[in-house]
């Protein structure tokens, strides 16, 4: 079976640094697998946060993740890498999650996608060079927040998946169970609605601070 | 090159997944047109700024209770 591999510096492929981790859990070694949850609890937290937009649903679902991901570990094919296995099984459980809160109402990531919305721009004027130091901590997260919690979800999730937590467009694609040109789709949709609103705010900002209103 | 068409490219660029040839193509549509230039900087930008910004902090305990529960699966037979 051949496993997840890395291109090390010299060009010779070595296994992933997770193949082995996996192999010390499997033989017994529970700190092993004490190291892969640190190494992905904030992926998975954040990921569960995007896609129940609820705090607690989302530590219920990253524990749960992380215990189902322990239990099935015999079943990681290692023909994927570990992370995107994870992941998986976040998203899955964050969907039933999801269903379970909408008392039994099917839950699609293709839910409110029928959006135009932001795919012709319309604010066309520039941001400030750094338009996030215009902010303070705590607010630029909460703008964030505010803005990704509007778009449709099945755009979030794409979104999440590929721009935040770096997976490829196969593996969003694979995670998400939606074609290759679904996932190009929404994520240009995504990001093109993200900037769309983010405008909003880097704008005001901008324009306040020109005519000396803040300074 | 329309704005329409250097916008159904604009992920690729993103992406650094063009050909060289379309490369020079949009960088020609890019020197005249300002607009799409604000919308491929802009863009970029939001993608980086989700990327470098943690907006949703892991609760504190969290991993503790979950190494209980992974423990305690343990006892129970791993």
């Amino acid at each position: 079976m051949p496993m997840p591999t890395i291109q090390s510096i010299e060009g010779q492929l070595e296994p992933h640094p997770d193949v082995a981790l996996v192999a010390k859990v499997r033989g017994g070694d529970v700190s092993a697998y004490d190291t892969l949850v640190r190494k992905y609890e904030r992926q998975l937290f954040r990921i569960a946060q995007h896609i129940t937009q609820n705090r607690e649903d989302a530590e219920d679902v990253m524990q749960d993740a992380f215990l189902k991901a322990y239990e099935k570990l015999e079943q990681f094919q290692g023909n994927s890498k570990f992370y995107t296995w994870l992941v998986r099984i976040a998203v899955n459980e964050s969907l039933m999650r999801l269903r379970k809160r909408r008392t039994g109402r099917m839950v699609s990531i293709d839910e409110d996608i029928e959006t135009d919305e932001g795919s012709v721009p319309r604010d066309l004027a520039d941001w400030a060079p750094d338009p996030e130091q215009n902010y303070g901590q705590a607010e630029l997260a909460e703008i964030l927040r505010k803005t990704i919690q509007g778009l449709p979800q099945g755009f979030r999730i794409v979104f999440v998946l590929r721009d935040v937590e770096g997976l490829s467009t196969e593996e969003t694609a694979e995670t998400l169970g939606l074609s290759v040109p679904a996932v190009k789709s929404r994520l240009l949709r995504a990001r093109l609605q993200l900037r769309e609103r983010l405008s909003r705010y880097f704008h005001k900002k901008k324009r306040l601070m020109e005519t000396g209103i803040v300074k | 090159m329309t704005c329409k068409e250097f916008l159904a490219l604009l992920d690729d660029l993103i992406d650094d997944e063009v050909t060289p040839g379309m490369r020079t193509e949009l960088q020609t549509h890019l020197g005249r047109c300002g607009h799409c230039e604000v919308v491929l900087n802009t863009t970029r930008k939001t993608i980086e700024i989700y990327r470098s910004h943690e907006i949703y902090d892991l609760p504190t305990g969290l991993r503790e209770r979950l190494h209980a529960a992974i423990m305690s699966r343990c006892k129970k037979g791993c």
